[in-house]
């Protein structure tokens, strides 16, 4: 019996993308660039692929690449917009963002952090200020993976648009969770993730307002209008088109769904254990998302006892996972080493079930007690301050 | 329900080994690898070949998926850093000689996963470690040496008290290291024929003095003399942090006959030689003394054997517990150069009775 609170790092595979998976591969797949009509029936299941993820979205099939997944689009967007804005040498971002934004942007000059709040909330009026006629992008996600803070973005994109910069959202963790619509966020880029929705790893899109923005960062084919060259994963866009296209289908219901369930377990949590604390804004937050700190245990201990118990959450990013550094986005929001350490993440999905809350909100303050109990955060040991000390 | 175990992996053969013939016997198998050891800085040598290193813990995970029990990567290193790394230099800069694989079985594996095993609900934690354990018909719990004499650590683990070894496993006491690597490739274990590990795992290029120095406190590291038995000044040292008492090379003396320390004065930095046969010592005093039973030991003193580092022999004793804590150890002959901050384990026959810290040698 296993109970799998862990959606923001990977959402098991839908049964219409599995469904979608089978076909193809009963089928001959072929590749879309052939002239002869396999290629042709190839082309017109990618396309089909294509325009149902970027209805959910709200964007056009021209405006949508597939590619390796979020750390790709997140790569293209960043570096295909520094290098067409050659000029302009400034970027806007912030502390908070996925490793796949923080790392390219390591590799580049003149970059602005700005700072969230305790909630998680970047202050739009710093980052409007920061926007300049320096500016090549504006990067940022939508909504933050491990506490699931949303951002308001009215005002940034008004800056980057009268500034000339290009404005790109990371909604890897957003899309399917909330609803996302490009035209409303008047974003230049935007970028997909299909497994964080219940399709396979491997496959995820950039949305791009202009197909020009961008100077593309592999060469070789003319594939994705020339953006991204290599032979699409027709069995990953197949499966990532059915995801959307379900998700589309009964999204409020299904949104007023998890939402309903992770605010029931919430409640039931904040009843059972004392001084516990939600790691983001009640309200504008994915509804999916729960980042709390459990008072005087270390997290690492907690998730895995919860683990031998059949609960499995995380500790906020999953590429984290043994290598257990307190996570910098909860430092960033303020939170201490020994906070930080303390906190876990659990993400509802699609096939989370009532039943499931029930099972977690009857074991974690169960196991959270015991844990805190054997094992707890105190000043010497645990929390490495002789350590530091030393150094 | 099956008995829950924690088995701490380092992704040698023998925690391996020790993980399989476990799950073999029907316990429920958890294994952890725990990281101790800081980063090691960048450029410096690859901390291959050393027990904790990245490259094992992937080794500990394929033995985890083969043998199909959860497997996790602890991050224990803040404790470790202040529980056996932070010993390790204030005994180096206080002149002893530690020795860091007991005080992390005490520090670590026997006092921060013991309470991480009581979080995770495991009736037992296991190791690889050649030592056995045994109950009498009283219910007292024994530690002795291992089958495989030339393996024996229960040196090591003198620390354990009742309560530790009631809930302690060691499922390669019984066997020969030869019988273990055959058992690791039966088990189609990648690593049945790794080379052993033999530095201390968190100076993985040997170099103790440089270690010491780079995490010394401001002005901690001071200069001294180094002095024969008459108080003749023969030579100047960069530390006494770089003196093991017996030590013989590296003393940078020109003499017509070889010199070893003989004892090494903190307060003073002074580091005294001599020769070979004033290293030997009567017996010696030991701190931080503890009884794996405390019932024991008869009142008025106790005839032992003594084992004063990990790969002595041994040596017939007079043991007397003084006041709580601390031990007086007359050997029956005239001994060897004791070293302090070494451990000095007390045995009777194939059994551990207890053990401490070395003080100081007894001269007279």
């Amino acid at each position: 019996m296993s109970t799998y609170l862990d959606h923001n790092a990977g959402s098991p595979l839908r049964p219409e993308a599995k469904a979608a998976i089978a076909r193809l591969l009963e089928d001959h797949g072929g590749n879309p660039s052939s002239v002869h009509r396999t290629g042709q029936s190839a082309r017109r299941m990618l396309e089909a692929a294509r325009a149902e993820v970027a209805a959910l979205i709200g964007a056009d099939a021209r405006q949508l690449i597939f590619t390796s997944g979020g750390t790709e689009s997140n790569n293209l967007a960043i570096f295909g917009a520094t290098r067409a804005l050659p000029l302009r040498r400034k970027i806007v971002s912030s502390s908070i963002e996925h490793s796949s934004i923080l790392a390219p942007l390591n590799a580049l000059e003149n970059v602005v952090k700005v700072a969230p709040d305790r909630e998680g909330r970047l202050p739009p009026d710093e980052i409007v200020a920061a926007i300049d006629a320096e500016t090549a992008l504006v990067s940022f996600a939508l909504a933050n993976s491990e506490v699931g803070t949303i951002q308001d973005v009215t005002a940034i994109a008004d800056a980057a648009s009268r500034a000339g910069a290009i404005f790109h959202l990371d909604a890897a963790q957003a899309v399917g969770r909330i609803p996302v619509n490009v035209t409303e966020l008047r974003c230049d880029l935007m970028t997909l993730s299909a497994h964080k929705l219940g399709a396979p790893a491997g496959i995820g899109a950039l949305y791009l307002r202009d197909p020009s923005t961008l100077t593309p960062m592999l060469l070789g084919g003319p594939q994705e209008s020339g953006l991204r060259a290599g032979t699409p994963n027709l069995l990953g866009a197949v499966a990532f088109g059915a995801a959307a296209a379900a998700i589309a289908e009964h999204f409020h219901e299904e949104a007023l769904r998890v939402s309903t369930l992770a605010n029931e377990l919430l409640a039931d949590l904040f009843d059972a254990i004392p001084r516990l604390r939600l790691n983001a804004p009640i309200r504008d937050r994915l509804p999916n998302t729960l980042n709390l700190t459990f008072p005087g245990v270390l997290g690492e201990s907690l998730l895995i006892a919860l683990d031998l118990e059949g609960i499995q959450v995380s500790m906020g990013s999953a590429c984290a996972a043994g290598a257990v550094e307190p996570s910098h986005v909860l430092l960033a929001m303020g939170l201490t080493h020994d906070e930080a350490r303390s906190s876990l993440r659990l993400s509802l999905g699609w096939n989370t079930t009532r039943n499931d809350i029930a099972r977690a909100a009857n074991i974690i303050p169960r196991v959270w007690r015991r844990v805190s109990e054997a094992e707890p955060l105190t000043d010497s040991g645990t929390t490495g301050k002789h350590w530091e000390n030393l150094r | 329900m099956s008995r829950r175990v924690l088995v701490a992996m380092s992704g040698g053969v023998d925690s391996s080994v020790a993980a399989a013939l476990l799950c073999e016997q029907g316990y429920d198998v958890v294994g952890v690898a725990m990281r101790l050891a800081p980063d090691a800085p960048p450029n410096t040598a690859k901390r291959r070949g050393t027990c904790c290193s990245h490259d094992d813990f992937e080794d500990a995970r394929r033995v985890s998926e083969r043998m199909g029990f959860p497997f996790y990567v602890v991050d224990l290193r803040a404790d470790f850093g202040a529980r056996v790394i932070g010993n390790f230099v204030s005994e180096y800069l206080a002149g002893r000689t530690p020795n860091p694989c007991v005080m992390c079985n005490r520090e670590i594996k026997f006092d921060r996963l013991w309470s991480r095993a009581n979080a995770l609900k495991a009736d037992f934690i296991a190791t690889g470690h050649y030592a056995r354990i045994s109950r009498d018909a009283a219910g007292r719990y024994h530690l002795l040496r291992a089958i495989d004499s030339s393996k024996d650590q229960s040196y090591f683990l003198f620390t354990l008290g009742q309560t530790e070894l009631s809930r302690t496993l060691f499922p390669l006491g019984d066997m020969t290291k030869t019988e273990v690597r055959a058992r690791a490739r039966a088990l189609g274990l990648a690593n049945a024929d790794k080379p052993e590990s033999q530095e201390i795992c968190f100076v993985p290029d040997g170099d103790y003095a440089r270690f010491v120095e780079r995490l010394a406190p401001e002005g901690a590291i001071r200069e001294g003399w180094i002095t024969d038995d008459d108080g003749n000044t023969l030579a100047g040292h960069a530390g006494i942090h770089r003196f093991t008492v017996g030590q013989r090379r590296g003393l940078g003396i020109a003499s017509g006959e070889p010199l070893y320390v003989r004892e090494i004065r903190p307060d003073s930095g002074e580091v005294v030689v001599g020769r070979r046969d004033g290293l030997n010592s009567r017996g010696l005093i030991a701190r931080d003394v503890e009884l794996v039973d405390p019932t024991t030991l008869e009142a008025g003193g106790s005839d032992v054997e003594v084992k004063i580092r990990y790969r002595h022999p041994g040596l017939p004793a007079r043991l007397t517990l003084s006041s709580p804590g601390t031990a007086e150890v007359r050997f029956v002959s005239d001994g060897p150069a004791v070293t302090p901050g070494q451990a000095c384990v007390f045995y009777r026959g194939d059994e551990v009775v207890g053990g401490g810290f070395i003080e100081r040698a007894l001269r007279e």
